[in-house]
């Protein structure tokens, strides 16, 4: 009888269940393409007009190696102090309770808000040399404006929130039960965290410290008005970038720009990859 | 380990999660916190740990005042519902864990560590999983991990959160007997919280009922399925059929429902429990009952058949639940819509602003009758 009824109901044609496959994955192609690989293929393009010794020759060029070698340092030490900085602000914003706590945690975000320029502006007001932090740091002997330390300061404060953000919902969702079960173990604070709670927020953390650090690769506004920008010293990539566009050289730009974006492709593919793997091994699959 | 709870208070904002309470649990004993949830029941459990402060009393274990000392030094074994297995550890390194972090003077050698941690994994029978991840584990694998790490530092104290309410009902049997076994060998002390009461009665040596923050009774299994000192320990340790009623004398009346009580009661409301085995079913209503009752459904699991039925001219919260035997089901074979009669064998009667039940029994018709294939016959015949 059973059979009878289900002959007489509507045949459905397709094997999901869940509605909408076709249209959203369509739009997000369509997304993808127009948003994301169109420029980059346009970046290419550019470059394609130039000729494997010219290409060579603007990408290794002295003042452009120097700029890697800057932004690269500086980018990795910022990343760092954010790993260490932004675990320490997700951790109060989750584990504690304080009045004006989410006040603190709409501040966060403040970095991605603020136009970079005028963070720019406004970090090399404070840290010039007869700012409130320049004058301070002076009188120790340590000079931020205009030195490539600017450059960390500037590239660490727009790219914390990737810390932040990525970290928080990973600590939140963690399970007090897995604490606990350390410290009736006998566990002290810090072995409970260094081997139950940080092995389980390092996937997060790693890639909110990419994040962090690939921002910092391009990051532009901020940097031109702190760094100071001498020759060899305090210049970054993208600033060559934007020299290269101002002489009117768009190949000279988009090869630049060519080697910033392989090096950030490269690194977030083999966190992805590292990622994959350690998360396959907690949640079985 | 003896453990002494003395006057433990526990209130979270607004809602005191324990009464003033204390409880004693002898060396060894194997005792299980039996309450529905919001009873308090893991707070205590959580209290008597360390992992939660008591607002006021003390925790005694062997004499000592354990109150303000820290749970990691207080040694304790304890097993969360969820496990709470360390996700990316092996199961060898999660059994590993507590003794690791042992101060040096007291942590064994990493051979030694080895040594043990097989050994423990033997005893949960789980030695061959010891490379794997909990992630790759069943409910009740992981379960017994759980324990094998709480046993590892072979603490004299085992607290035992709902150990097994995640787990399966085959599992969560093989489990309990298991721990049983376990608990027999090792004579460590252990209490357990569960709100399953089969589980309670069948683990324990002595049950701690709890309700809304207090303790309801304490007592052996038996004792405490014999004698239920209160109408909560009643309700709560399975079925109970109910007849509210009004007393005239000695007979409790409702509609068209009457019990003829052994004796004269005065109070003027009374409620008489019946259990489901206390009572039996026949055609006709006896001289001392008349419980006219419909029969609603027959369920044929397990060791007895099981009737829901549903009072005829009278009225009850919940319907009535009583078990017949397999033979008595095969003879009489009953239907739904049948209608027969309850007769009361024994009963608990709790009288109006009385606590404790007073038990009857109708001697009477304690003998249950000889002829009883004889009379459902009869039953057949009439249906």
């Amino acid at each position: 009888m059973s059979l009878a009824i289900a002959s007489s109901l509507p045949q459905s044609p397709g094997k999901r269940v869940l509605p909408g496959f076709a249209l959203s994955m369509g739009i997000s192609l369509l997304f993808i393409s127009l948003v994301l690989l169109l420029p980059i293929t346009g970046l290419v393009v550019q470059t394609a007009g130039m000729t494997w010794q010219e290409y060579w020759f603007v990408v290794s060029d002295p003042r452009v190696v120097a700029s890697y070698k800057v932004t690269l340092w500086a980018a990795f030490i910022a990343s760092l102090f954010n790993g260490v900085v932004g675990l320490l602000l997700a951790w109060v914003l989750v584990r504690y309770e304080f009045p004006g706590k989410r006040i603190v945690d709409a501040l966060m975000d403040l970095p991605f808000a603020l136009p970079t320029a005028v963070a720019g502006i406004t970090l090399s007001a404070l840290f010039a040399q007869n700012g409130w932090y320049g004058s301070m740091l002076a009188s120790i002997g340590v000079e931020v404006a205009y030195t490539p330390l600017g450059i960390i300061v500037a590239m660490s404060f727009t790219s914390l929130p990737f810390v932040v953000r990525t970290v928080q919902p990973v600590l939140e969702d963690l399970a007090p039960e897995d604490e606990e079960a350390g410290i009736t173990m006998g566990g002290t604070d810090l072995t409970v965290f260094r081997r139950i709670i940080f092995p389980s927020l390092w996937p997060a953390l790693l890639t909110g410290i990419a994040l962090s650090f690939t921002r910092s690769l391009g990051e532009f506004g901020a940097i031109i008005f702190i760094a100071g920008n001498m020759p060899y010293i305090s210049e970054v990539t993208s600033l060559m970038i934007f020299v290269r566009l101002q002489e009117y050289d768009y190949a000279g730009a988009s090869a630049i720009a060519s080697v910033v974006l392989m090096a950030s492709l490269v690194l977030l593919f083999l966190i992805n990859i590292w990622q994959a793997h350690y998360l396959r091994r907690i949640h079985g699959r | 380990m003896s453990i002494r709870v003395e006057n433990i208070s526990k209130r979270f904002g607004q809602f005191q999660a324990l009464q003033p309470l204390t409880l004693e649990i002898p060396d060894g004993e194997l005792v299980g916190l039996l309450g529905p949830s919001g009873s308090g029941k893991t707070t205590l459990l959580r209290i008597i740990a360390g992992l939660e402060t008591a607002d006021t009393g003390r925790i005694l274990f062997h004499g000592q005042d354990v109150t303000n000392v820290h749970v990691r030094d207080r040694r304790v074994g304890f097993v969360f519902q969820h496990y709470a297995l360390f996700r990316h550890m092996t199961v060898a390194q999660n059994v590993a864990f507590g003794l690791e972090v042992l101060p040096k003077a007291e942590r064994p050698s990493a051979p030694e560590i080895h040594k043990r941690v097989a050994n423990l994994l033997d005893m949960v029978q789980l030695g061959h999983l010891a490379k794997r991840f909990p992630s790759q584990l069943s409910g009740g694998q992981k379960q017994r991990v759980a324990l094998a790490r709480a046993l590892a530092m072979q603490p004299q104290v085992l607290l035992l959160d709902e150990p097994f309410g995640a787990l399966d009902a085959k599992v969560r049997k093989d489990l309990r007997r298991w721990l049983r076994s376990l608990h027999d060998e090792l004579h460590f002390t252990s209490v357990f919280v569960t709100h399953d009461q089969e589980e309670a009665l069948e683990l324990s040596d002595k049950v701690v009922v709890m309700s809304a923050g207090k303790i309801e009774q304490v007592d052996s299994p038996q004792e405490l399925y014999s004698r239920p000192e209160s109408r909560f320990v009643f309700d709560f340790l399975g079925h109970i059929n109910v007849l509210d009623a009004q007393v005239k004398g000695s007979r409790l009346q409702q509609g068209a429902a009457w019990v003829e009580l052994p004796k004269a009661v005065t109070v003027p409301m009374a409620q008489l429990y019946l259990r489901p085995h206390e009572v039996h079913l026949q055609q006709t209503p006896v001289a001392h009952a008349n419980l006219p009752l419909t029969i609603n459904a027959v369920s044929l699991i397990g060791a007895e058949v099981r009737l829901e039925l549903q009072p005829d001219g009278w009225q009850a919260d919940e319907p009535w639940e009583i078990g017949i035997s397999h033979a008595q089901y095969n003879a009489w074979q009953p239907m739904r819509g049948d209608r027969c009669y309850a007769v009361p064998d024994i009963g608990h009667l709790f009288m109006q602003g009385v606590t404790e039940p007073e038990t009857l029994t109708w001697a009477s018709t304690l003998i249950q009758d000889p002829n009883f294939p004889k009379r459902s016959a009869h039953l057949a015949e009439v249906s």
